[in-house]
């Protein structure tokens, strides 16, 4: 990663301001970007399960923010609604299903973080190597129109970009129908013990419907 | 200097918006229930028919001791009722009242998109309060309620993305610009897939399972007191508000009138909202609670037929006219 920070700053001293006289969006960019860091770090190292879960609201929440100070308006608005809005939901009521205890709870953790770590890095490390690769000469003028509207956004989309959408369109949808398929099936393997899971604390899960909710 | 001060101005009037017009919706949910149920509602708060009724509700909460529960996650605890209220206050904002930008808090390009994406993190309150409250009754209302949001959202999306795509934009104000008349009755399904949805997003009845009082107590709000409670219950009437008005943006054309589309095209945005905040209170008193199971069925194999349909006769008569 290290290596590939001075041709980012070699190139910049063209015609471009460059990073040593930041502008009031870049400065803002920084702040919220380390803001959007610590709450990730807290999202893997809290004890407190639903405490994780609520921090990966500020993480996610972080990451839209720098989207719209990227100008890209409509991904950012997107990020909110799917990822705060329908994953984080999904994720909280999953843990509310199961086990979702007050307080820490020390053996909700994995004796492969150490593995988790590495290939958290690794992909890391990875994306950010392809993402200065192709975007290094690249400059989004901050003051103009938005670069990133909604119209550019979708014009981009479905001129340019149209088969690997299509290609992501049809893994979603089997996984879709897998997910159906994998909970009939369990639904007529185990006629009995539905609904009544209960969680360490001994709080009861609701008698509603599983398998509707892996639909989405 | 102007620039400050014209943005300033705005904000301070949603932020008046957003404090009156919940309190008027409360309150006339308290008379027009209580007169469809043959009796007069408050009477006395100030004087005239009991106007001040829900100012003194607001006083009286204000002065209840706030308790904290002592097995309670207490920052969640303390922090949810600020989730559940601040979104609505964010939408009002984009919400446009009369033709131009001048009528708007605030244009947003991609208007749809940040009020739904917006209006989905206000559930995210309710299922801190339902977490943290260390109550299992708390616990099965945020349940209930995360239910209810991932089934309804879909609909209420679908339903949505119709308007933007017979419009060609996804911005509130150029959807308006965009309205004809006929849109009336070519989108009249996605425009009550809509509110349904969206009343089961708010937890209004007859989707109020999740805060069914004679099983869950109160649901996720059961532990709440003094002004967390009247918060959420802001937030509520905030939620209506907001529902009302974005459905009248979205379907009922807001500004656009028979007449005096010029002058008083605020008018009938606000005489839009009314009527459908009255339908909202209608709906409250004539129907049954659904059950939880009803609540999912009718999501599921309703609402979201409905609303791909709709979306597909959009697409046709939008090729077709073009």
């Amino acid at each position: 990663m290290l290596h590939t920070a001075p041709p980012l700053l070699a190139s910049a001293t063209g015609d471009h301001p460059g990073f040593l006289s930041p502008s009031g969006v870049e400065i803002a960019f920084l702040l919220v970007g380390l803001a959007t860091l610590g709450a990730a770090v807290i999202t893997v190292t809290t004890r407190q399960l639903v405490h994780a879960a609520l921090w990966l609201v500020v993480a996610l929440g972080g990451l839209a923010v720098e989207y719209l100070l990227l100008t890209a308006e409509f991904i950012a608005w997107v990020q909110v609604l799917i990822y705060v809005g329908s994953i984080v939901v999904l994720l909280l009521f999953g843990l509310m299903l199961t086990r979702a205890p007050i307080g820490r709870s020390p053996d909700a953790d994995s004796g492969n973080r150490w593995v988790a770590l590495g290939v958290a890095l690794a992909s890391a490390a990875a994306l950010v190597w392809v993402v200065v690769d192709a975007f290094r000469t690249t400059w989004i003028d901050l003051d103009g129109p938005a670069q990133g509207s909604t119209a550019v956004t979708g014009a981009f989309l479905f001129r340019n970009w149209v088969l690997p959408f299509e290609a992501l369109s049809v893994l979603l949808l089997a996984a879709l129908v897998g997910a159906i398929v994998l909970s009939r099936k369990r639904n007529t393997d185990t006629s009995t013990g539905k609904g009544k899971s209960t969680g360490p604390t001994g709080r009861p899960g609701p008698i509603g419907t599983p398998g509707k909710e892996e639909q989405r | 200097m102007n620039d400050v001060l014209d943005v300033a101005l705005r904000l301070a009037i949603v932020f008046v918006v957003f404090l009156v017009a919940p309190l008027l919706v409360g309150q006339t949910e308290h008379k027009v229930m209580a007169h469809m149920q043959g009796r007069l509602g408050p009477m006395y708060a100030g004087g005239f028919h009991g106007w001040a009724q829900l100012v003194a509700d607001g006083v009286k909460f204000a002065q209840k001791e706030d308790v904290v529960p002592a097995a309670a996650d207490r920052r969640v605890f303390q922090l949810a009722p600020a989730v559940a209220l601040l979104p609505y206050l964010l939408v009002l904002a984009v919400i446009p009242l009369g033709p131009g930008d001048g009528a708007v808090g605030q244009v947003v390009d991609a208007g749809i998109f940040f009020v739904l994406a917006v209006m989905g993190i206000g559930v995210l309150g309710s299922l801190m309060a339902g977490w943290a409250s260390a109550n299992k009754f708390s616990l099965l209302g945020g349940l209930r309620t995360a239910a209810q949001l991932l089934s309804y959202e879909l609909p209420m999306l679908l339903a949505a993305a119709s308007v933007a795509m017979a419009a060609g934009t996804v911005s509130l104000t150029g959807i308006l610009d965009a309205f004809a008349w006929w849109w009336l009755p070519w989108q009249i399904v996605g425009a009550l897939v809509f509110f349904v949805a969206g009343l089961a997003e708010l937890q209004r009845p007859p989707f109020d399972m999740p805060v069914a009082d004679s099983e869950i107590i109160f649901g996720a709000y059961t532990e709440y007191t003094g002004l967390r409670f009247a918060l959420f219950l802001l937030a509520e009437y905030a939620g209506i508000v907001i529902l009302c008005a974005l459905t009248t943006v979205l379907f009922l054309g807001g500004w656009h009138g028979p007449f005096g589309a010029d002058g008083l095209g605020w008018l009938w945005t606000l005489l839009k909202t009314a009527l459908l905040a009255f339908v909202v209170i209608w709906l409250r008193v004539s129907y049954p609670r659904l059950r939880e199971d009803q609540l999912q069925k009718l999501a599921w194999t309703t609402l979201v037929p409905l609303a791909l349909a709709q979306i597909a006769l959009t697409g046709i008569v939008k090729v077709a006219i073009n």
